[in-house]
């Protein structure tokens, strides 16, 4: 919510992410998908700096897509996307960590190495890290909790450990935009609730963070900004703006019941409801 | 003892051949590091015999041999990344035919065009080190040299690409273009190995060393200095079995990297890495090159 306030008032506490300032992802008029086939349909969005955004759709509605478009894996058809204003590739300043690392698990590389690996893009060439790039990759397990596995060789760690290894890589990589594809999707309840604590601690650093979910009723407890894709934005607000039965029903398709508890959001499944396809 | 290692080497000529053969097991065994890891030993095989074709027409055009077998490899290991990067799908079959045509079309051409046999090309199939002359020396220790500094450069980024293209681009790293220059390096270090090696066995070269050191550590950095030891160890091995049983230096350089081999699976401490190189169990996720 820091972000938006500092829009409306126009100044910044502390001088970073001006609110004058582009968005930090300016998405527009964008068209893309796979052999001819469309994915994405005239997709416009903007994002402001240090947004804290859950991006919710049902399976294969283009969020995967969203974010690999976003990060310059792949390339739009038509449109364009903004990264702090400027079009192209974006870079370090986007870091990803994608929905399913398709790695070489029995790759001869530590935890420790996995993570430093997201400075090598910051180092440049033939420099080696350095201190400070130690003590970076040191806290950035920490943050995920994973500084006792910093020797261990990645393919011996549990899913939910290789998965914080793989956001830690991303945090190492100090990024002014942070994707996360269904980031807790395999992770306990404690890490899950870290990684939320960590993720608003990044917000309030002034990154700006896009989590894809399948978790509605937690998207609309954490986040700050939703955002509804089904191959086009049906919406995008703060959570209690955005997450009306009209607006899930559109980007759902099906029948998804809303149930407010004072300040709390649910969203479950409608058992009155059948849609037959 | 020491007279019998000396000996050898007080000879200009089997002083070069020692050289180079040192040269040559620390350049596979670094290339070969990507190799064993990305499964690209195929690949090496295939650019092998199509540098073959490569020699056979720089023979009978007059060009020198580097010329022809670079630019046959070369051009062959472009096509072989342009493919598999735009199709995505293991292409395992078509550079199969591809390379075995090829291949084929180099044996027809020599024995159509070479009649004279003062020209060993017998040699380039299985390797004669004593053969080296001063100027194979040179071009071996050049393009070894331009071998090792590239990945000296560019080690971060070649491993960061090697273990996660996907995510290397999306920080901002031109994954495609690395992993085409490690298939330009793949050939490189094929053609500067052929003539101590041959066509037949450097891909034994390129993986062995770097396969044993791959079952000692999980370190990847690791891998690459131990690998060029056990690739130093067999070519001096194998160079003095060459000379002393007088067999092709390239069976008994590839003869010593597998005993090595052999010794490391038995006594070694990864068994885990043991299996997937012998390719039963291990969990491998990794989309094509
Ligand atoms: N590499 C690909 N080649 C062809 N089609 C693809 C590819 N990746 C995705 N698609 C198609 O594009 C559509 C959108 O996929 P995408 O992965 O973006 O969905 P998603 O919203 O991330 O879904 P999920 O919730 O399952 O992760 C799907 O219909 C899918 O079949
Ligand atoms: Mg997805």
């Amino acid at each position: 919510m820091t972000a938006q306030v500092e829009a409306v008032n126009g100044v910044s506490p502390n001088g970073s992410n001006a609110p004058s300032g582009p968005p930090a992802i300016r998405v527009e008029d964008l068209s893309t998908g796979y052999h001819e086939e469309p994915v994405l349909q005239h997709v416009d969005l903007s994002v402001a700096a240090g947004s804290l955004v859950g991006l919710i759709g049902p399976n294969g509605s283009g969020k995967s897509t969203l974010f690999k478009t976003m990060t310059g894996l792949h390339e739009p058809w038509t449109g364009r996307v903004l990264i702090n204003g400027k079009p192209g590739k974006p870079g370090a300043d986007v870091a990803y960590v994608p929905q399913t690392e398709t790695v070489d698990w029995s790759f001869p590389v530590t935890a420790g190495q996995v993570v430093m690996m997201g400075r090598y893009p910051r180092l440049g060439l033939i420099r080696w890290p350095r201190k400070r790039d130690h003590e970076i990759v040191d806290r950035s397990l920490e943050k995920v909790g994973m500084s006792g596995f910093k020797d261990r060789q990645i393919g011996q760690l549990s899913g939910g450990q290789r998965q914080r290894v793989f956001l830690a890589r991303a945090l190492a990589q100090e990024p002014s935009i942070l994707l996360l594809d269904e980031p807790v999707s395999g992770v306990d309840a404690t890490t899950q609730h870290q990684i939320f604590e960590l993720l608003d601690q990044l917000c309030e650093e002034g990154v700006t963070t896009i989590v894809a979910s399948h978790d509605l009723s937690c998207v609309a407890q954490r986040f700050d900004q939703v955002l509804l894709l089904n191959r086009t934005v049906h919406g995008y607000g703060p959570p209690d703006e955005v997450l009306t039965q009209d607006l899930l029903n559109k980007t759902f398709q099906s029948h998804l019941l809303l149930l407010r508890l004072g300040t709390r959001t649910f969203v479950v499944e409608d058992p009155d409801h059948f849609q037959h396809d | 003892m020491i007279e019998w290692i000396m000996e050898p080497l007080g000879y200009s000529f089997l002083l070069r051949g020692f050289v180079a053969a040192i040269m040559i097991g620390i350049i596979c065994a670094v290339v070969g590091t990507f190799v064993v890891l990305k499964g690209l030993a195929f690949i090496g095989d295939a650019l092998a015999h199509i540098a073959f074709t490569g020699i056979v027409v720089a023979f009978l055009v007059g060009f020198s041999f580097y010329i022809g077998a670079l630019a046959a490899a070369i051009i062959a290991a472009l096509g072989i990344g342009t493919v598999s990067q735009r199709t995505g799908v293991s292409t395992d079959t078509s550079i199969g035919i591809f390379f075995s045509g090829i291949f084929a079309l180099g044996i027809v051409l020599m024995s159509i065009g070479i009649h004279t046999y003062t020209i060993d090309l017998f040699s380039y199939l299985f390797g004669d080190i004593l053969s080296v002359r001063r100027d194979d020396l040179i071009s071996i220790l050049i393009l070894g040299g331009i071998v090792l500094a590239v990945i000296a450069v560019l080690y971060k980024e070649l491993l960061f690409v090697s273990f996660d293209p996907v995510v290397a681009e999306s920080a901002g790293l031109p994954a495609r273009w690395l992993q085409m220059l490690l298939l330009i390096l793949l050939s490189v270090t094929v053609v500067v190995s052929v003539q101590a090696v041959g066509i037949v066995l450097v891909v034994a070269m390129i993986v062995t060393p770097s396969a044993t050191a791959y079952l000692i550590t999980d370190r990847f950095g690791v891998m690459m200095a131990l690998g060029a030891v056990f690739g130093a160890i067999s070519a001096i091995g194998g160079f003095y079995l060459s000379y002393y049983a007088d067999v092709p230096s390239g069976g008994s350089i590839v003869l010593v990297a597998t005993s090595l081999f052999a010794i490391v699976a038995i006594i070694g401490p990864k068994r885990r890495n043991l299996r997937k190189i012998l390719g039963s169990g291990g969990e491998v996720t990794q989309r094509p090159a």
